[in-house]
């Protein structure tokens, strides 16, 4: 079992010095080959990541931007459509209140115009009747 | 009293100026720890990730990180293990986080250890021994790959970042003692790699 010490670069040295010569050459070589990497990519200029997060987060708006744009033109679109079925509707309503006051008009029309022709009728009495007629348009205006 | 709302006005200038003169000196000094701490934080990310774009990542993250919390930094360690500890808590978070992800598997940046094992400093070495290295090498990585991740993170602060066991210590937040039995752990681990077990 190897012993391991803490503190100072020579108590660094007493633990190296616990390892056989074999790991101790690997370790050496395990470290140089990462500080060689680390190098060699450090002195790299590194914008893969951020430009790939970039272009990720592009994505991510774009999509919500359609989404939220398809969205609205749909919302839109039904808003739309429902006015334009509100307002057929309307219309519907209002032709048919409208032929109804017209029926109601010309029933109107038709019974004054009768109501006209009956008191011209009764006017129009032979003059032998004519005190009974009076006397019929007496009873009326009580 | 015209002398004193005088004198007041001196005084506010002269601490805006004091103030502004230590906000600066401390930005002057965060410039330089990050100079001097970037190559090993980043190095220290790139082995335990295997993902250059990751550890720069991570690396940009902890600074950052430092740089909003150094005004409460103490100095109760150094400069280096306050910043190591931040890099291992974001390296772990990462990996808490990818956990959550059904694609945790995918380590699609990692390079695999036969690339990772090409480095080696251009010694004069002969090509037998260039090649005894990085077989070598790549028999380390293979054992570290197997390490769980205080093992490895133990073993490569002390055999990469050379730290000695209380800097580890204070990095990992463990005791010194849980630090000596990972890293025996990972030794006997690298060890039986070594001797092809």
């Amino acid at each position: 079992m190897m012993r391991f010490k803490t503190g100072s670069p020579d108590s660094r040295n007493e633990q190296d010095a616990a390892l056989d010569p074999a790991l101790e050459q690997a370790l050496k070589n395990f470290r140089s080959s990462i500080h060689a990497w680390s190098e060699a990519e450090f002195s790299k200029p590194h914008a893969v990541r951020v430009l790939r997060l970039t272009s990720w987060r592009t994505a991510a708006g774009w999509a919500l931007g359609c989404v939220l744009a398809a969205g609205s033109i749909g919302g839109g679109l039904y808003d739309h459509h429902r006015r334009q079925e509100l307002a057929k509707i309307a219309t519907a309503e209002a032709a048919k209140q409208q032929k109804l006051a017209d029926e109601q008009r010309a029933r109107k029309d038709d019974e004054d115009l009768l109501a006209k022709v009956d008191n011209d009728v009764s006017r129009q009495v032979p003059s032998a009747m004519e005190p009974l007629a009076q006397l019929m348009a007496e009873d009326e205006v009580q | 009293m015209a002398a004193g709302t005088a004198m007041e006005a001196i005084s506010t200038a002269t601490r805006e100026q004091f103030a502004a003169h230590e906000m600066e000196a401390a930005a002057e000094e965060f410039s330089s720890i990050v100079q001097a701490h970037r190559p090993q934080i980043f190095r220290f990310l790139l082995a335990s990730t295997r993902d250059v774009d990751l550890a720069e990542t991570l690396t940009q993250e902890c600074f950052l990180k430092a740089h909003r919390n150094w005004a409460g930094f103490r100095g109760d360690s150094s400069a280096m293990t306050w910043l190591m500890r931040i890099a291992i808590n974001l390296e772990k978070d990462h990996w808490r986080n990818r956990r959550l992800q059904f694609w945790r598997h995918t380590r699609t940046n990692s390079v695999n250890l036969d690339e990772a094992s090409e480095w080696l400093p251009s010694g004069e070495r002969s090509a037998e021994q260039q090649m005894m290295a990085r077989e070598q090498v790549a028999q380390v990585w293979k054992a570290v790959e197997g390490l769980s991740a205080r093992q490895r993170t133990v073993f490569l602060l002390r055999f990469v970042e050379d730290q000695d066991l209380s800097a580890i210590a204070q990095a990992t937040g463990l005791s010194e003692g849980t630090v000596k039995a990972h890293l025996s752990r990972a030794l006997v681990k690298v060890r039986a790699e070594l001797r092809g077990k």
